[in-house]
């Protein structure tokens, strides 16, 4: 037997990620016999082997789909980004400022972006406008973050810098935007998540406007035509990329945050 | 002695009508080792904070032999630490406001860490230490800029008796070395005892100095002080005001 760990688990010497993706499989494997053993045809229920199937088959048309989809993503997000972080810094340089324009990021956000959408399609062409509503889910979780992040700073450090003569600037470089950066990481996950999201329900909304790009539309296009494969394959290429991006950023605040910040702290064995 | 700050009828009233210091009347001595003692809540962090120059006082002057008030370095009751930033780079701190590098602020640093015994520690992130490490790192963030005037608020009120009897041991050691002049804040008796040279004690709000007590032994003191006699009679004359003082009539303090 080996030793104990400490969280009193039984242990044996099984890496923590075994567990997970054996259910994941069995799951699959699960959905798999369902179909096949009831014979449910594929307009109904595809089978798992028959998305993977589709994804390469139809590999030419979706990359291109998925590809629009990341661009118009990643742009919006970084757009959300860029904007929050500065109107935060602003926010928190002049009170003023804040209290003038929060109520209009309050109004943007608490506006369901589906319904938004229609009135951008009239103003903007397709795909600024799905890169605008992209934008507007994603940017608010940064900024409010973030302005809670700065506002955050330890009251006695913030006198420690007033005692030692600390311009604006030096207290917004070395002891604001640090700490906040926890507070920003945790914007970014969920700006990174919303982001995708808007980008799809603006591409559903843009309907037949959307002139056929990105997955959202392949998702609608193949309903039209009950290819439900295709619908499923979609839909997974979506999910990947959404867990890709909530990755990619718990990867980046571990990364930054590893040495210093509670959050990521293991309990030591 | 020289006198380094004169504090005449300072008083402090808050924006909510509190009344946290009434009447401050003070002379600091160059080098001295002055402690103020209070109940709590009695405006000893306020007064402190006042000589600081963290907030101004509602009425009353505090005057500075040579004109300004010298550069102070302050010590929280909490060590209030960037988290983000390694032990090094928090004591670095003061003097990266005055604008030095990092390379030409180092032979500082290494000395301030030394001094508080944390010379192997430099490159530690602060939650890697010890309470009582971090309060150390705290205070060699106060020495750094070797000021003048130190400032501490309770500094050890959060550690463990053996800790805080090894810290009150390096303070007046660091303070001999240094011929720092001291203001600490405290409300143990026995600290105050131990560390100051003289005590002024507080009375309960509105906060004014109802005793000074001078404490003539020599610095820096040791165990044998503690055990000794003479710090038990300074204990008891001390321990006596402060009763006195808590037991004198209040005055109405907050309006409404
Ligand atoms: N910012 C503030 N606004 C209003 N009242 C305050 C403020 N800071 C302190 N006070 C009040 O002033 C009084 C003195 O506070 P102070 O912190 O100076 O006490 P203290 O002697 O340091 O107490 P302790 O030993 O508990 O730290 C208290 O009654 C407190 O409630
Ligand atoms: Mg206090």
């Amino acid at each position: 037997m080996s030793e104990p760990r400490a969280n009193g688990r039984a242990t044996n010497a099984l890496p923590d990620f075994v567990l997970p993706v054996a259910i994941f499989i069995a799951a699959l494997a699960g959905w798999e016999a369902v179909v096949r053993l009831n014979d449910i045809p594929p307009y109904l229920l595809p089978s798992p082997s028959l998305i993977g199937e589709t994804i390469v088959k139809d590999w030419p048309l979706l990359s291109g789909s998925l590809w629009v989809t990341l661009k118009i993503t990643f742009s919006a997000l970084f757009l959300a980004i860029a904007g929050g972080l500065f109107l935060a810094i602003l926010f928190a340089q002049w009170k003023w400022v804040e209290r003038s324009f929060f109520p209009f990021a309050v109004i943007l956000q608490v506006t369901p972006v589906i319904a938004i959408a229609p009135l951008l399609l009239v103003y903007l062409d397709a795909q600024t406008a799905v890169l605008v509503c992209a934008f507007i889910v994603a940017f608010f979780p940064i900024l409010s973050n973030t302005v809670l992040g700065l506002a955050s700073a330890d009251h006695n450090l913030v006198e420690l810098y007033e005692l030692y003569g600390a311009s604006r600037w030096q207290q917004l470089r070395l002891l604001r935007l640090p700490g906040a950066l926890p507070y920003f990481l945790g914007g970014l996950k969920i700006g990174g998540g919303l982001a995708l999201i808007g980008a799809i329900v603006a591409e559903i909304a843009a309907g037949s406007a959307g002139q056929g790009t990105g997955l959202a539309f392949r998702i609608a296009e193949a309903g039209y035509r009950l290819n439900i494969p295709r619908m499923f394959a979609a839909l997974v290429l979506i999910s990947v990329t959404g867990i890709a991006i909530f990755l990619f950023f718990s990867i980046l605040s571990h990364l930054l945050l590893g040495r210093w910040h509670d959050s990521q702290r293991s309990r030591e064995a | 002695m020289s006198v380094l700050a004169t504090l005449r009828g300072i008083s402090k009233t808050f924006a909510n009508g509190t009344l946290a210091v009434d009447g401050l009347d003070l002379d600091i001595a160059d080098g001295e080792f002055l402690t103020f003692l209070g109940p709590s809540g009695c405006g000893k962090s306020t007064a402190l904070r006042m000589l600081a120059g963290l907030m101004p006082p509602t009425s009353g002057t505090i005057g500075w032999t040579g004109g300004a008030r010298p550069q102070v370095g302050f010590v929280f009751q909490e060590p209030t630490l960037m988290p983000w930033a390694s032990v090094f780079d928090n004591v670095w701190l003061p003097l990266r406001l005055r604008h030095i590098p990092r390379r030409d602020a180092a032979r500082s640093i290494d000395e301030a860490l030394d001094l508080v015994g944390l010379g192997a520690f430099a490159k530690v992130y602060p939650r890697e230490l010890s309470g009582g490490m971090k309060m150390r790192v705290s205070i060699a963030r106060a020495l750094v800029t070797r000021p003048p005037l130190l400032l501490l608020d309770e500094p050890f009120a959060a550690l463990d008796e053996i800790t805080r009897f090894k810290l009150n041991d390096d303070l007046l050691a660091l303070k001999t070395e240094l011929g720092t002049t001291v203001g600490f804040v405290t409300h143990s008796v026995f600290e105050s005892v131990y560390l100051s040279t003289r005590i002024a004690v507080f009375s309960p709000r509105p906060g004014r100095i109802v005793a000074g007590i001078d404490i003539p032994e020599p610095l820096p003191r040791n165990e044998e002080f503690r055990l000794s006699a003479v710090y038990a009679d300074h204990c008891r004359i001390v321990s006596a005001a402060l009763h006195k003082a808590m037991n004198a009539p209040q005055q109405q303090t907050v309006a409404q």
